[in-house]
């Protein structure tokens, strides 16, 4: 599948600098006192077939990154290039037609699939949004959907809660392939499933990926899934992304500190395995509302030093694909 | 055969009784013992105010000076009020009359008070605030006062009644309906209309809508109960449904005060035709709820 997706070198999707800064709005006039700078300055691409998983701790503004690349949330700069053309600046009519090419699927299968619609509804729902197929032909289609995730397709007059958190996982993807999409951007897909069920799910994520020729940006916080999904991994701390890379390269060499602490922090299923050196980082994440001056890792780094506290770290190709962002590389 | 035909067969394959309904009436009756008797009442009063012509024999408008405050018997089934006008036939086209008044009042202000709570708490901004500020204002006088105010400014008529019931309904249930509908904006699978595309407004009914309808079918069915007792205060305080019109509030009021003691039967038939009605809609409308939420449904 490495292989395949190399081959195919298209650019899908390319995102350069793009910024999502949130106003804190304060009294009744709702002055802006502050931002949270949720994204800040993020640049990189998928290629066409590939999945970039995206990590990072809780906070670090992953979500909201997916978010504002399909314009759920409006960026603040920054390019979003979808095949060609700047979905940034785009109003919702212009942004229509690309809905059709780039969908999501969300964290929590319990809440992203309306209590009130049955599954061949919910499922129906974007070929009916986009004028596509109607009556017994949505049916036919919705069909062929459940069929492709595993639901069996009787079931199509039932409601979300006669389902399992993996199977409603399930007819959520139906739901994000009903379009035909080409790129589609998983939320945390499997974070809320019991362990047994994730493989399932990502099992199916990889064959679809393969059948349809997907293109997945999948965020995640568990690097042992990241791993198992990913071509490549982009590393994100506080708004920015440190780390880029192949996921071979970047399990086996990471550049960043960062990356370092938290691939120290992956269990090891064998207890008599020895593990190397643990990085155990100091404090908590600094506030997005206030991040640290020159590298925003600098609070944290083990390896600090006078510049990282004044300097920003550009965003460089140390080697061959292999971006980060640090000041001893 | 494919998986259509096999459903087509189904559908011709159901029974009379099913496509008559009345199948699904008795599985409800199973279902919901307490709901079936409070859509009992409700039907037996709808049929009672229809037919009230031909289930009573009296007038009653019709005064009578020699049978004044007569005590329950075979002609006068309920008794006679201090006029000699016939309880039972009051009582019956009563419930027309509060019938009439409580349903259209609820209907007006609940459905009023829905589209500006779903569109408030939808859009937010300063729509949400302007709309809110007004509600506030209607909220700070007490319910009966701002019925009481708004029928004396339209002067009595059973169409002005209706709207003075239902005016101060409104901000009760768009506030409802706007908190729940803060709540179900948020939540993922609007997001994910949004992000297949789906227009505003189409989000707002079809995603947000059906999920703010539980507690607002709660709310208009105890607030038809609460409008037939405002119509009742109303017309105690002379500006509810006019004379001659029967209405059950005003039989109350007009010998509760005077005449309680001596003829009960003047106040007990008509508190308990109000009681019924109350009772009836909220047993309905509890069942109501349950059944039009996918996940209560067995």
């Amino acid at each position: 599948m490495v292989e395949t997706a190399q081959k195919t070198k298209g650019r899908l999707l390319e995102v350069e600098g793009l910024k999502k800064h949130f106003p804190i709005k304060q009294g009744v006039l709702g002055r802006a006192v502050g931002n949270v700078y949720a994204v800040d300055g993020i640049s990189f691409y998928i290629n066409d077939g590939e999945t970039l998983g995206m990590v990072g701790e809780s906070g670090c503004g992953k979500s909201t990154a997916g978010k504002t690349i399909l314009k759920l949330i409006e960026p603040t700069a920054g390019k979003i290039m979808m095949e060609g053309s700047d979905l940034a600046p785009m109003n919702k009519a212009a942004m229509r037609p690309f809905r059709r090419e780039m969908q999501m699927i969300f964290q929590d299968p319990y809440s992203s699939l309306n209590p009130r619609m049955s599954i061949g509804n919910i499922v129906g729902e974007p070929l009916v949004i986009h004028g596509i197929a109607k009556g017994k032909e949505k049916v036919e289609r919705t069909t062929k959907l459940l069929e492709k995730v595993g639901i069996l397709p009787e079931k199509m007059d039932s409601f979300p809660h006669e389902f399992s958190g993996g199977q409603r996982q399930r007819i959520s993807i139906a739901r994000a392939l009903a379009l035909n999409p080409k790129l589609i951007i998983c939320d945390e897909p499997v974070s809320a499933l019991d362990v047994s069920i994730q493989a399932q799910v990502l099992n199916l994520m990889m064959d679809l990926q393969q059948d349809l020729g997907l293109t997945y940006l999948f965020i995640a916080h568990d690097l042992a899934v990241v791993e198992h999904i990913s071509h490549r991994v982009a590393v994100m701390y506080l708004g920015k992304i440190v780390e880029l890379t192949d996921k071979k390269t970047l399990f086996k060499n990471p550049l960043h500190p960062y990356t370092e602490a938290l691939l120290s922090a992956v269990p090891i299923p064998n207890p008599s395995l020895k593990r190397g050196k643990r990085i155990i980082l100091k404090g908590d994440v600094p506030s997005p509302i206030n991040p640290p001056s020159g590298c925003h890792f600098h609070t944290r780094c083990p390896y600090v030093m006078d510049r990282c506290k004044t300097e920003v770290p550009p965003f460089k190709e140390v080697e061959p694909g292999h971006w980060a962002s640090c000041h001893l590389r | 055969m494919t998986e259509t035909g096999a459903l087509g067969e189904q559908i011709h394959s159901q029974s009379l009784w099913h496509t008559l309904g009345i199948e699904q009436a008795w599985e409800f009756c199973k279902r919901k013992p307490l709901g079936a008797i409070g859509a009992f009442i409700m039907i037996v009063m709808v049929v009672l105010a229809l037919l009230a012509d031909f289930v009573t024999a009296i007038d009653p408008v019709t005064t009578n000076a020699d049978k004044t405050l007569q005590a329950p018997n075979s002609v006068y089934w309920m008794g006679t009020d201090y006029l000699g006008r016939d309880i039972y036939s009051r009582i019956i086209f009563g419930t027309r009359i509060s019938l009439t008044v409580g349903i259209l009042a609820t209907l007006f202000g609940g459905l009023s008070g829905l589209a500006i709570g779903l569109v408030s708490g939808y859009m937010l901004g300063w729509m949400d605030l302007v709309v809110q500020r007004f509600m506030d204002v209607f909220q700070a006088l007490p319910r009966l006062v701002l019925a009481l105010v708004m029928s004396a400014a339209l002067g009595p008529s059973i169409q002005n009644v209706v709207i003075a019931i239902a005016v101060p309904l409104i901000p009760i249930i768009a506030r409802v309906v706007r908190s729940s509908t803060l709540a179900v904006r948020e939540l993922p699978f609007v997001e994910a209309a949004r992000a297949a595309g789906m227009a505003e407004w189409r989000i707002a009914l079809i995603h947000v809508l059906p999920n703010t309808l539980a507690p607002f079918i709660v709310l208009v069915t105890a607030q038809l109960g609460a409008a037939i007792l405002v119509e009742a205060s109303l017309s105690f305080l002379g500006l509810g449904v006019p004379e001659p019109h029967p209405s059950w509030g005003r039989m109350l009021s007009e010998s509760a005060a005077e005449y309680a003691q001596q003829a009960p039967w003047l106040v007990i038939f008509p508190g308990l035709a109000i009681s019924a009605a109350v009772f009836g809609t909220n047993l309905l409308g509890d069942a109501l709820r349950d059944e039009l939420d996918p996940r209560l449904k067995q």
